[in-house]
């Protein structure tokens, strides 16, 4: 088999036109700033509809040209991973390759994309996000990553074992055809090998389900314990909410690095409370997780109760069901203590889904707080209290719920954020396994050997930006169209 | 105005005083004790041993009492081995003698104890560390602060416009490029045979005797890219919401040419609310810091938080966290009351 190149024959025509097209629009981007900063009008005009505006100028000239350069680069940028999926194999070369094994994922976006653009009208914000060009990139961007997920659970997307290491493709550069294929072996490794003889490209596109399944769940805990807390701290007031604020403030005046040096070590998975009379040793990580990990299920049962107590039919099965299943996971996720022996988290991933939680929750609870006490004096809240409606009714179903835009927003970031700090667990080489395919991990594991063979570093530090980048991205679309209302 | 200074600095002293109870809590857990005793000893110690090991040296007095030894305001543990030399935390050779030596001996004393890892006295390490850190991030912040409120007030002067859209994605992407991605990026574009621009060099080991255009170019840009994006979007946020007000509307009617409306009228007030992002911006730092030191290999105060962590080194974690945690809260400090002395709305009685 022979190498792959990365744009292989269909670059020898595409390369040209398209550095032609990216030189042109990059030099009418920095033409535009660098004039519209100097320049004066020359002249205004009045609109028909009455507004003034000015124009005439140099700038205002080239900025026609950003627009059509812009949709030609990209284009041609498009044509490079679709063109894989139709030309013979290496044909298209490594982007095309690697656009032929992102297929599902592009037919499941497109899907995505059609369906939410058909029916926006009627999908609330999310429907709203469609109208905003920048969220609809952060959206896709996210989503590419979430069905990358999806798919390789699927055994779909990934070319090779993530673990399986191949004799003969140390470190080998991106396009290497593997060394002793058999049929039904993908041939190459597309983007190369890392230094334990590993496909990159596999590793990456296993790691995104390790990191898409920690990041929202830890910032969903982290939620959970912030509106807990939150809400009466700004609610009530007085000496419970000087107390929880210190205690968040205790948190985050903590150096974030430093918190997870000391938390996160094996040394600290072994300390913890003998309990007298059994072998069972009540562990640092069990400890913060049987308390961070029943806010959820507080949050929830006060949340059916406050509504339905009413109802108490409705009540006793909402209630009932959140005890259960909740009580049943907690069982199993807190103290690995599943009855059924089904549920139960590798205490590695455990002290980092931890300590993530931990590090994010006084950032929450000072947003919630902040939240509650502006909406707190609206009237519907007065209302609610003549009404005679108990305070937990009027947090959790009359604040809450007007709170949720901004919290959306910060959701989105904070996701984000997660993502980062995951990454720099890794990258320190804490908490998960020195085998785990999540992007801080390899991008530890490739550092070493940066300044020479710098790719198996290099694509999980894309992948890992690309993702934060779709969620900043996807963030400010919703806070913009969230503000518009 | 005293007062509130007074009752801040209160708060803050009760919250050194926690978290460094809670790191000193963290770093006396049994299991890393035992780590400390084996890297003091051998790998190869029994239980017992290590158990006399920790009694000797005084790490299994109570929480409270070990605490208050390292404080200095409880008597320090000292010790006399079988040949009768009697040793203790401030007992020198040379310098004092078991019966001239202080009987409290912590941090209010000025002593931070003795690093295991380096060998030396931990508060001339952290000084020497603190001291080559103090250039790194003096060189990131006058990179980032400028960079940063000039992309910030481009951005907002204009809202909605192209520049403002162009900078705006900018910063974003900024925002979302953490150093341990935008270093490993620096260095394969930049210092890495791979790409063959080996313009600066990999790894700053050389820059802690003297700064070259090479050696420091690439921590300094890893850590300030990072932050570029937050202060930009919030100098942003505050030039567009100043941009509105009436007063820069007047300005306009009066005729005023647009650079002089940025630059004498909205510039003073826009720059209030990045002030107090910027020096929260210093406590973020410290984890950019101690990633870029370990990616680059720059010998400073990260760089030492990661060898005294990694080795259960405590009085030089201590000694660490009490620097990172200052620092924290003088920057909380400064910033709240120069956001009372820029901003003349705000009084504080």
């Amino acid at each position: 088999m022979e190498p792959l190149t990365w744009t292989g024959a269909l670059g020898t025509y595409l390369n040209p036109l398209f550095a032609l097209a990216a030189l042109g629009l990059i030099l009418a981007v920095i033409g535009y700033i660098l004039l519209s900063t100097y320049e004066n009008a020359k002249y205004t005009f009045t609109s028909s509809d009455g507004t003034m505006a000015a124009g005439g100028t140099n700038s205002d000239a080239l900025s026609r040209f950003i627009l059509p350069l812009g949709i030609v680069t990209l284009v041609l940028a498009l044509i490079y991973p679709l063109a894989g999926i139709v030309l013979p194999f290496g044909a298209a070369g490594i982007i095309g390759e690697l656009g032929m094994r992102f297929l599902p994922v592009w037919i499941a976006l497109a899907v995505t994309f059609v369906l939410s653009i058909t029916y926006k009208r009627k999908l609330g914000l999310y429907g709203k996000l469609f109208d905003s060009p920048i969220g609809m990139v952060g959206f896709a961007i996210v989503m590419f990553w979430v069905f990358t997920a999806i798919f390789v659970a699927m055994d779909m997307v990934i070319t090779h074992d993530p673990l399986g290491q191949v004799s003969g493709m140390k470190n080998k550069l991106p396009g290497t055809p593997l060394r002793g294929a058999e049929e039904g072996d993908y041939s190459h490794y597309l983007l190369g090998g890392d230094n334990l003889a590993r496909d990159v490209f596999s590793r990456v596109v296993q790691g995104s389900q390790v990191v898409l399944v920690i990041a929202p769940a830890a910032t969903l805990f982290a939620f959970m314990v912030g509106i807990t807390l939150g809400l009466p701290a700004g609610y009530f007031g007085g000496k419970l909410d000087t107390i929880i604020s210190f205690l968040a403030n205790l948190v985050l005046a903590f150096p974030v690095i430093l918190l997870f040096f000391l938390l996160v070590t094996p040394e600290i998975r072994a300390a913890g409370i003998p309990i007298p009379g059994t072998n069972y040793i009540w562990t640092v990580p069990t400890i913060l997780a049987s308390i961070l990990f029943l806010f959820p299920l507080v949050f929830l049962v006060v949340l059916f109760d406050s509504r339905f107590f009413t109802q108490p039919s409705k009540r006793n099965l909402y209630v009932g069901l959140t005890v259960l299943i909740g009580g049943y996971l907690y069982l199993g996720l807190a103290w690995d203590a599943d009855p059924l022996g089904l549920i139960s988290i590798d205490g590695g991933v455990l002290i980092v889904f931890v300590s993530v939680v931990f590090v994010n929750s006084p950032t929450v609870f000072r947003i919630v707080r902040g939240l509650v006490l502006d909406i707190k004096t609206r009237d519907y809240v007065a209302a609610g209290q003549t009404r005679g409606e108990g305070p937990w009714y009027i947090m959790l179903w009359e604040i809450l719920p007007n709170a949720r835009g901004p919290l959306i927003v910060d959701f989105c970031l904070r996701i984000g954020y997660t993502t980062i700090l995951l990454g720099t667990l890794g990258f320190f080489g804490l908490g998960l396994s020195s085998e785990s395919p999540d992007w801080g991990t390899t991008i530890n594991a490739g550092r070493r050997l940066l300044s020479v063979y710098p790719h198996p570093a290099i694509v999980p530090a894309i992948a890992l930006m690309s993702l934060v980048l779709g969620l900043n991205l996807l963030a400010d679309g919703l806070r913009e169209e969230s503000l518009k209302d | 105005m005293g007062m509130f200074i007074l009752r801040r600095v209160g708060v803050m002293l009760l919250t050194a005083l926690c978290l460094t109870f809670i790191v000193f809590f963290m770093t006396n857990l049994y299991p890393n004790l035992e780590k400390l005793a084996k890297t003091q000893g051998n790998f190869r110690m029994s239980d017992e041993a290590v158990a006399s090991y920790l009694t000797r040296e005084g790490y299994l007095a109570p929480l409270p009492v070990k605490y208050g030894r390292w404080l200095g305001v409880l008597p320090n543990h000292v010790t006399t081995n079988e040949a009768g030399v009697t040793t203790g935390k401030c007992i020198r050779e040379g310098v004092n003698t078991p019966e001239t030596a202080p009987r409290y001996c912590g941090v209010l004393q000025g002593e931070w104890g003795y690093s295991s890892t380096f060998k030396d006295d931990a508060g001339t390490i952290i000084s020497k560390r603190l001291a080559l850190t103090g250039w790194l991030a003096l060189l990131a912040f006058a990179v980032m602060i400028p960079a940063a409120l000039i992309i910030g007030v481009l951005a907002g002067m204009r809202e909605g416009s192209r520049m403002d859209r162009t900078l705006s994605t900018f910063s974003i992407a900024s925002s979302a490029t953490p150093e341990y991605v935008s270093g490993v990026i620096f260095i394969a574009v930049f210092a890495s045979s791979a790409f063959g621009l080996k313009w600066f060099k990999g790894s700053a080991t050389s820059a802690m005797e003297d700064f070259t255009w090479a050696n420091i170019t690439l921590p300094v840009a890893t850590i300030a890219l990072y932050g570029v994006g937050y202060v930009a979007r919030m100098t942003r946020a505050s030039m567009a919401e100043v941009m509105t007000a009436q007063y820069i509307r007047t300005a306009r009617l009066k005729g005023v040419s647009f650079p002089n409306i940025v630059m004498k009228h909205a510039l003073r007030n826009a720059l209030i609310a990045p002030f107090t992002v910027i020096m929260l911006q210093f406590p973020y730092l410290l984890t950019g810091v101690v990633i870029t030191e370990t990616l680059f290999n720059y010998k400073g105060f990260g760089w030492m938080l990661v060898q005294a962590a990694s080795n259960n080194d405590i009085d030089l974690l201590l000694g660490g966290s009490v620097v990172a945690v200052i620092v924290v809260l003088v920057t909380q400090l400064i910033s709240d009351i120069g956001y009372v002395f820029l901003n003349p709305r705000i009084r504080i009685s």
